[in-house]
Protein backbone atom coordinates (compact mmCIF):
# COMPACT_ATOMS: atom_id res chain seq x y z
CA UNK A 1 0.00 0.00 0.00
CA UNK A 2 1.75 3.36 -1.29
CA UNK A 3 0.95 6.74 0.33
CA UNK A 4 1.08 9.92 -1.37
CA UNK A 5 -0.50 13.30 -1.19
CA UNK A 6 -4.21 11.82 -2.06
CA UNK A 7 -4.35 9.27 0.97
CA UNK A 8 -3.55 13.13 3.55
CA UNK A 9 -6.35 14.33 0.89
CA UNK A 10 -8.38 11.44 1.75
CA UNK A 11 -7.87 11.58 5.15
CA UNK A 12 -8.71 15.27 5.81
CA UNK A 13 -11.89 14.91 3.07
CA UNK A 14 -13.31 11.81 5.74
CA UNK A 15 -12.34 13.59 8.61
CA UNK A 16 -14.25 16.80 7.22
CA UNK A 17 -17.33 14.49 6.35
CA UNK A 18 -17.75 13.34 9.89
CA UNK A 19 -17.59 16.73 10.93
CA UNK A 20 -19.88 18.41 8.95
CA UNK A 21 -21.92 15.66 9.28
CA UNK A 22 -21.77 16.12 13.52
CA UNK A 23 -22.58 19.60 13.08
CA UNK A 24 -25.70 19.61 10.83
CA UNK A 25 -26.92 17.04 13.37
CA UNK A 26 -26.34 18.81 16.49
CA UNK A 27 -27.14 22.46 15.02
CA UNK A 28 -29.78 24.18 16.51
CA UNK A 29 -31.00 25.98 13.91
CA UNK A 30 -32.45 24.35 11.18
CA UNK A 31 -31.30 26.48 8.45
CA UNK A 32 -27.57 26.20 9.28
CA UNK A 33 -28.39 22.13 9.12
CA UNK A 34 -29.93 22.61 5.50
CA UNK A 35 -27.02 24.51 4.28
CA UNK A 36 -24.48 22.28 6.25
CA UNK A 37 -26.40 19.37 4.63
CA UNK A 38 -25.90 20.45 0.83
CA UNK A 39 -21.86 21.56 2.09
CA UNK A 40 -21.89 17.46 3.06
CA UNK A 41 -23.60 16.68 -0.14
CA UNK A 42 -20.60 18.56 -2.10
CA UNK A 43 -17.76 16.95 -0.49
CA UNK A 44 -19.80 13.67 -0.43
CA UNK A 45 -20.06 13.80 -4.30
CA UNK A 46 -16.30 14.26 -3.69
CA UNK A 47 -16.06 11.17 -1.72
CA UNK A 48 -17.63 9.38 -4.43
CA UNK A 49 -15.32 10.42 -7.13
CA UNK A 50 -12.28 9.46 -4.87
CA UNK A 51 -13.78 5.90 -4.42
CA UNK A 52 -13.96 5.94 -8.54
CA UNK A 53 -17.84 5.83 -8.66
CA UNK A 54 -18.18 8.52 -10.91
CA UNK A 55 -21.56 7.53 -11.60
CA UNK A 56 -22.76 8.11 -8.20
CA UNK A 57 -20.61 11.21 -7.53
CA UNK A 58 -22.87 12.72 -10.58
CA UNK A 59 -25.99 11.67 -8.70
CA UNK A 60 -25.20 12.98 -5.59
CA UNK A 61 -23.92 16.12 -6.63
CA UNK A 62 -27.21 16.97 -8.64
CA UNK A 63 -29.48 15.32 -6.55
CA UNK A 64 -28.16 15.63 -2.78
CA UNK A 65 -26.69 18.71 -3.04
CA UNK A 66 -28.43 20.52 -5.73
CA UNK A 67 -32.18 19.51 -5.48
CA UNK A 68 -32.69 17.90 -1.94
CA UNK A 69 -31.18 21.48 -0.27
CA UNK A 70 -33.24 23.44 -2.32
CA UNK A 71 -36.56 21.20 -1.41
CA UNK A 72 -35.67 21.26 2.15
CA UNK A 73 -35.53 25.31 1.91
CA UNK A 74 -38.75 25.52 0.06
CA UNK A 75 -40.65 23.04 3.07
CA UNK A 76 -38.46 25.33 5.77
CA UNK A 77 -40.48 28.24 4.24
CA UNK A 78 -43.86 26.66 4.63
CA UNK A 79 -43.33 25.25 7.73
CA UNK A 80 -42.57 29.00 8.92
CA UNK A 81 -45.23 30.32 7.30
CA UNK A 82 -47.51 27.56 9.17
CA UNK A 83 -46.66 28.84 11.93
CA UNK A 84 -46.74 32.29 12.02
CA UNK A 85 -50.42 31.67 11.20
CA UNK A 86 -50.39 32.92 7.85
CA UNK A 87 -52.57 31.41 5.12
CA UNK A 88 -52.66 27.43 5.22
CA UNK A 89 -53.09 26.00 1.78
CA UNK A 90 -54.10 22.88 3.08
CA UNK A 91 -56.76 23.94 5.51
CA UNK A 92 -58.06 26.94 2.97
CA UNK A 93 -58.93 23.72 0.81
CA UNK A 94 -60.51 22.14 3.87
CA UNK A 95 -63.06 25.35 4.38
CA UNK A 96 -63.81 25.56 0.47
CA UNK A 97 -64.98 22.19 0.65
CA UNK A 98 -67.20 22.82 3.55
CA UNK A 99 -68.54 25.85 2.08
CA UNK A 100 -69.00 23.79 -1.15
CA UNK A 101 -71.25 20.60 0.90
CA UNK A 102 -72.69 23.77 2.74
CA UNK A 103 -73.85 25.33 -0.43
CA UNK A 104 -75.27 22.07 -2.00
CA UNK A 105 -76.89 21.05 0.99
CA UNK A 106 -78.92 24.07 1.34
CA UNK A 107 -79.84 23.55 -2.72
CA UNK A 108 -81.01 20.32 -1.76
CA UNK A 109 -83.26 21.71 0.82
CA UNK B 1 -33.39 26.49 25.60
CA UNK B 2 -35.17 29.53 24.63
CA UNK B 3 -37.26 29.13 21.20
CA UNK B 4 -37.37 32.31 19.32
CA UNK B 5 -38.73 32.62 15.66
CA UNK B 6 -37.00 30.58 14.08
CA UNK B 7 -37.34 26.99 13.24
CA UNK B 8 -35.13 24.97 16.04
CA UNK B 9 -34.21 21.84 16.08
CA UNK B 10 -35.72 20.38 18.94
CA UNK B 11 -33.38 17.71 20.54
CA UNK B 12 -32.10 17.76 24.08
CA UNK B 13 -27.87 17.86 24.55
CA UNK B 14 -26.32 15.15 26.13
CA UNK B 15 -27.93 13.24 28.59
CA UNK B 16 -26.92 10.00 30.00
CA UNK B 17 -29.14 8.13 27.76
CA UNK B 18 -27.52 10.43 24.57
CA UNK B 19 -24.04 9.12 25.73
CA UNK B 20 -25.03 5.85 26.34
CA UNK B 21 -26.65 5.74 22.74
CA UNK B 22 -23.50 7.17 21.57
CA UNK B 23 -21.41 4.63 23.35
CA UNK B 24 -23.25 1.53 21.69
CA UNK B 25 -22.88 3.14 18.17
CA UNK B 26 -18.88 3.46 18.53
CA UNK B 27 -18.65 -0.24 20.01
CA UNK B 28 -20.59 -1.37 16.94
CA UNK B 29 -18.73 0.36 14.26
CA UNK B 30 -15.70 -0.91 16.03
CA UNK B 31 -17.04 -4.37 15.93
CA UNK B 32 -17.73 -3.75 12.04
CA UNK B 33 -13.82 -2.85 11.49
CA UNK B 34 -12.48 -6.03 13.54
CA UNK B 35 -14.99 -8.14 11.88
CA UNK B 36 -14.24 -6.55 8.01
CA UNK B 37 -10.08 -6.79 9.06
CA UNK B 38 -10.15 -10.47 10.56
CA UNK B 39 -12.36 -12.03 8.31
CA UNK B 40 -9.77 -13.49 5.27
CA UNK B 41 -11.09 -12.34 1.95
CA UNK B 42 -12.91 -9.08 3.01
CA UNK B 43 -10.58 -7.02 3.15
CA UNK B 44 -11.52 -4.25 1.06
CA UNK B 45 -9.61 -4.44 -2.84
CA UNK B 46 -10.15 -8.20 -2.43
CA UNK B 47 -13.35 -9.07 -3.46
CA UNK B 48 -13.88 -9.96 -6.89
CA UNK B 49 -18.02 -9.19 -6.92
CA UNK B 50 -19.54 -9.27 -9.85
CA UNK B 51 -17.19 -6.83 -12.01
CA UNK B 52 -15.92 -10.26 -13.99
CA UNK B 53 -19.67 -11.14 -14.45
CA UNK B 54 -20.43 -7.95 -15.84
CA UNK B 55 -17.54 -7.57 -18.18
CA UNK B 56 -17.80 -10.74 -19.72
CA UNK B 57 -21.48 -10.02 -21.24
CA UNK B 58 -20.40 -6.41 -21.82
CA UNK B 59 -20.79 -7.10 -25.75
CA UNK B 60 -24.09 -8.25 -25.56
CA UNK B 61 -25.18 -5.18 -23.04
CA UNK B 62 -25.54 -2.84 -26.51
CA UNK B 63 -23.77 -0.01 -24.20
CA UNK B 64 -20.03 0.40 -23.39
CA UNK B 65 -20.53 1.72 -19.86
CA UNK B 66 -20.60 -1.26 -16.75
CA UNK B 67 -22.66 0.77 -14.54
CA UNK B 68 -25.48 1.85 -17.27
CA UNK B 69 -25.05 -2.24 -18.59
CA UNK B 70 -26.44 -3.04 -14.92
CA UNK B 71 -28.79 -0.45 -14.69
CA UNK B 72 -30.70 -0.93 -17.80
CA UNK B 73 -30.28 -4.30 -19.48
CA UNK B 74 -29.06 -6.71 -16.68
CA UNK B 75 -31.20 -5.42 -13.85
CA UNK B 76 -33.47 -3.22 -15.70
CA UNK B 77 -36.54 -4.54 -13.30
CA UNK B 78 -34.96 -2.74 -10.48
CA UNK B 79 -34.44 0.93 -12.64
CA UNK B 80 -38.55 0.65 -13.92
CA UNK B 81 -39.43 0.02 -9.94
CA UNK B 82 -37.43 3.39 -9.33
CA UNK B 83 -38.94 4.94 -11.90
CA UNK B 84 -42.52 4.20 -10.81
CA UNK B 85 -41.27 4.89 -7.09
CA UNK B 86 -40.82 8.64 -8.45
CA UNK B 87 -44.00 8.58 -9.97
CA UNK B 88 -46.21 7.73 -6.74
CA UNK B 89 -44.18 10.12 -4.96
CA UNK B 90 -45.21 12.80 -7.37
CA UNK B 91 -48.89 11.25 -6.85
CA UNK B 92 -48.34 11.92 -3.39
CA UNK B 93 -46.95 14.92 -3.29
CA UNK B 94 -49.68 16.35 -5.47
CA UNK B 95 -52.64 14.29 -3.45
CA UNK B 96 -52.07 16.37 -0.51
CA UNK B 97 -51.82 19.85 -1.38
CA UNK B 98 -51.81 22.43 -3.99
CA UNK B 99 -49.12 24.33 -5.03
CA UNK B 100 -48.34 27.77 -2.82
CA UNK B 101 -49.25 30.14 -5.44
CA UNK B 102 -46.95 33.54 -5.79
CA UNK B 103 -49.40 36.02 -4.27
CA UNK B 104 -46.89 38.94 -4.39
CA UNK B 105 -46.04 40.20 -8.15
CA UNK B 106 -42.22 40.77 -7.59
CA UNK B 107 -40.49 42.50 -10.77
CA UNK B 108 -37.77 39.88 -11.84
CA UNK B 109 -34.15 42.04 -12.04
CA UNK B 110 -32.43 42.20 -15.09
CA UNK B 111 -29.38 40.14 -13.38
CA UNK B 112 -31.53 37.17 -12.12
CA UNK B 113 -33.51 37.19 -16.19
CA UNK B 114 -29.57 37.24 -17.21
CA UNK B 115 -28.67 34.61 -15.48
CA UNK B 116 -31.58 32.10 -15.85
CA UNK B 117 -31.43 33.04 -19.63
CA UNK B 118 -28.10 31.70 -19.74
CA UNK B 119 -28.06 28.80 -17.44
CA UNK B 120 -31.16 27.21 -18.30
CA UNK B 121 -30.40 26.09 -22.17
CA UNK B 122 -27.18 25.58 -21.03
CA UNK B 123 -28.61 23.12 -18.05
CA UNK B 124 -30.57 21.46 -21.02
CA UNK B 125 -27.54 21.06 -23.18
CA UNK B 126 -25.67 19.45 -20.09
CA UNK B 127 -29.03 17.36 -19.67
CA UNK B 128 -28.77 15.46 -23.14
CA UNK B 129 -24.85 15.33 -22.71
CA UNK B 130 -25.34 13.27 -19.92
CA UNK B 131 -27.86 11.03 -21.55
CA UNK B 132 -26.50 10.81 -24.51
CA UNK B 133 -23.23 9.85 -22.55
CA UNK B 134 -24.59 7.39 -20.40
CA UNK B 135 -23.71 4.94 -22.58
CA UNK B 136 -20.38 4.92 -22.77
CA UNK B 137 -19.48 6.88 -19.96
CA UNK B 138 -20.28 8.28 -16.25
CA UNK B 139 -24.19 9.37 -17.09
CA UNK B 140 -27.10 8.32 -17.69
CA UNK B 141 -31.04 8.88 -17.22
CA UNK B 142 -31.20 10.01 -13.64
CA UNK B 143 -28.32 12.00 -14.07
CA UNK B 144 -29.60 14.18 -16.92
CA UNK B 145 -33.34 14.26 -15.41
CA UNK B 146 -31.42 15.90 -12.31
CA UNK B 147 -29.94 18.53 -14.44
CA UNK B 148 -33.44 18.87 -15.83
CA UNK B 149 -34.69 19.07 -12.59
CA UNK B 150 -32.28 21.99 -11.47
CA UNK B 151 -33.42 24.20 -14.55
CA UNK B 152 -37.08 23.53 -13.72
CA UNK B 153 -36.42 24.59 -10.37
CA UNK B 154 -34.48 27.45 -11.47
CA UNK B 155 -37.60 28.43 -13.44
CA UNK B 156 -39.50 28.13 -10.35
CA UNK B 157 -37.63 30.00 -8.20
CA UNK B 158 -37.08 33.04 -10.38
CA UNK B 159 -40.77 33.28 -10.38
CA UNK B 160 -41.48 33.38 -14.14
CA UNK B 161 -44.87 33.43 -14.53
CA UNK B 162 -45.08 30.79 -17.44
CA UNK B 163 -43.71 27.52 -15.73
CA UNK B 164 -46.65 27.82 -13.30
CA UNK B 165 -48.87 28.41 -15.97
CA UNK B 166 -48.06 25.34 -17.64
CA UNK B 167 -51.66 23.06 -18.04
CA UNK B 168 -51.69 20.64 -15.76
CA UNK B 169 -52.96 17.62 -18.54
CA UNK B 170 -49.29 18.67 -20.40
CA UNK B 171 -47.33 17.63 -16.92
CA UNK B 172 -49.12 14.46 -16.25
CA UNK B 173 -48.25 13.18 -19.74
CA UNK B 174 -45.06 14.37 -19.11
CA UNK B 175 -44.50 12.82 -15.73
CA UNK B 176 -46.23 9.39 -16.98
CA UNK B 177 -43.71 9.48 -20.18
CA UNK B 178 -40.63 7.66 -18.98
CA UNK B 179 -42.96 4.99 -17.37
CA UNK B 180 -44.85 4.35 -19.97
CA UNK B 181 -42.02 4.18 -22.86
CA UNK B 182 -40.39 2.06 -20.17
CA UNK B 183 -43.31 -0.53 -19.59
CA UNK B 184 -44.53 -0.13 -23.09
CA UNK B 185 -40.50 -1.80 -24.47
CA UNK B 186 -40.83 -4.27 -21.37
CA UNK B 187 -44.19 -5.68 -22.57
CA UNK B 188 -43.24 -5.31 -26.36
CA UNK B 189 -39.64 -7.43 -25.06
CA UNK B 190 -41.79 -9.73 -23.34
CA UNK B 191 -44.49 -10.45 -26.18
CA UNK B 192 -41.43 -10.89 -28.28
CA UNK B 193 -38.46 -12.88 -26.86
CA UNK B 194 -40.93 -14.06 -24.00
CA UNK B 195 -39.05 -11.99 -21.26
CA UNK B 196 -39.45 -9.08 -19.77
CA UNK B 197 -36.84 -6.65 -20.32
CA UNK B 198 -35.00 -9.07 -22.73
CA UNK B 199 -34.40 -6.78 -25.40
CA UNK B 200 -34.08 -8.63 -29.00
CA UNK B 201 -30.46 -9.02 -30.26
CA UNK B 202 -28.74 -5.84 -31.96
CA UNK B 203 -31.67 -2.92 -30.43
CA UNK B 204 -30.30 -3.33 -27.46
CA UNK B 205 -28.41 0.04 -27.51
CA UNK B 206 -30.88 2.09 -29.05
CA UNK B 207 -34.02 0.77 -27.01
CA UNK B 208 -31.61 2.08 -24.06
CA UNK B 209 -31.22 5.17 -25.23
CA UNK B 210 -35.34 5.68 -25.99
CA UNK B 211 -35.30 4.47 -22.44
CA UNK B 212 -33.05 6.80 -21.03
CA UNK B 213 -34.28 10.24 -22.65
CA UNK B 214 -38.05 9.25 -22.03
CA UNK B 215 -36.98 8.61 -18.29
CA UNK B 216 -34.84 11.68 -17.88
CA UNK B 217 -37.58 13.99 -19.33
CA UNK B 218 -40.29 12.26 -16.85
CA UNK B 219 -37.46 12.25 -13.90
CA UNK B 220 -36.72 16.02 -14.49
CA UNK B 221 -40.20 17.01 -14.48
CA UNK B 222 -40.98 14.70 -11.13
CA UNK B 223 -37.84 16.61 -9.57
CA UNK B 224 -38.91 20.22 -10.57
CA UNK B 225 -42.94 19.48 -9.35
CA UNK B 226 -41.49 17.94 -5.95
CA UNK B 227 -40.41 21.63 -5.47
CA UNK B 228 -43.07 23.01 -6.53
CA UNK B 229 -44.77 21.10 -3.62
CA UNK B 230 -48.32 20.59 -4.75
CA UNK B 231 -50.35 20.28 -7.51
CA UNK B 232 -51.36 23.03 -10.30
CA UNK B 233 -54.00 25.36 -9.75
CA UNK B 234 -55.92 24.08 -12.66
CA UNK B 235 -55.42 20.55 -12.05
CA UNK B 236 -58.61 18.66 -11.20
CA UNK B 237 -60.40 19.96 -7.65
CA UNK B 238 -62.18 17.92 -5.27
CA UNK B 239 -65.20 18.65 -6.80
CA UNK B 240 -65.14 17.73 -9.95
CA UNK B 241 -64.15 13.77 -8.53
CA UNK B 242 -67.35 13.70 -6.89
Amino acid sequence: MTYSILTLFDIILVLTLLWLGWRLLSSEDIFKAVILFISFGLLMALAWVRMRAPDVALAEAALGAGLTGPLFLSALRRMNRTRKGERRLDSDENRNEDHRKDSKQTQAV
Amino acid sequence: MKITGKTRNRHRRFDGLGLLFLCLIFCLIALLGAILCITPGTTPGTTPGLADAVSSLQAQSGVESPVTAVLLNFRGYDTLLEVMVLLLAVIGVWSLTKAPLSWQKVDISPVQMGVVRLLAPVLCLVAAYLVWQGSHLAGGAFQGGAILGAAGVLLLVSELDWPRAVPALVLRIGLVLGPLVFVGIALCCLFFTGDLLAYPGGTAGWLILLIETACALSIGLTLALLFGGGRPEDDVSDGDIS
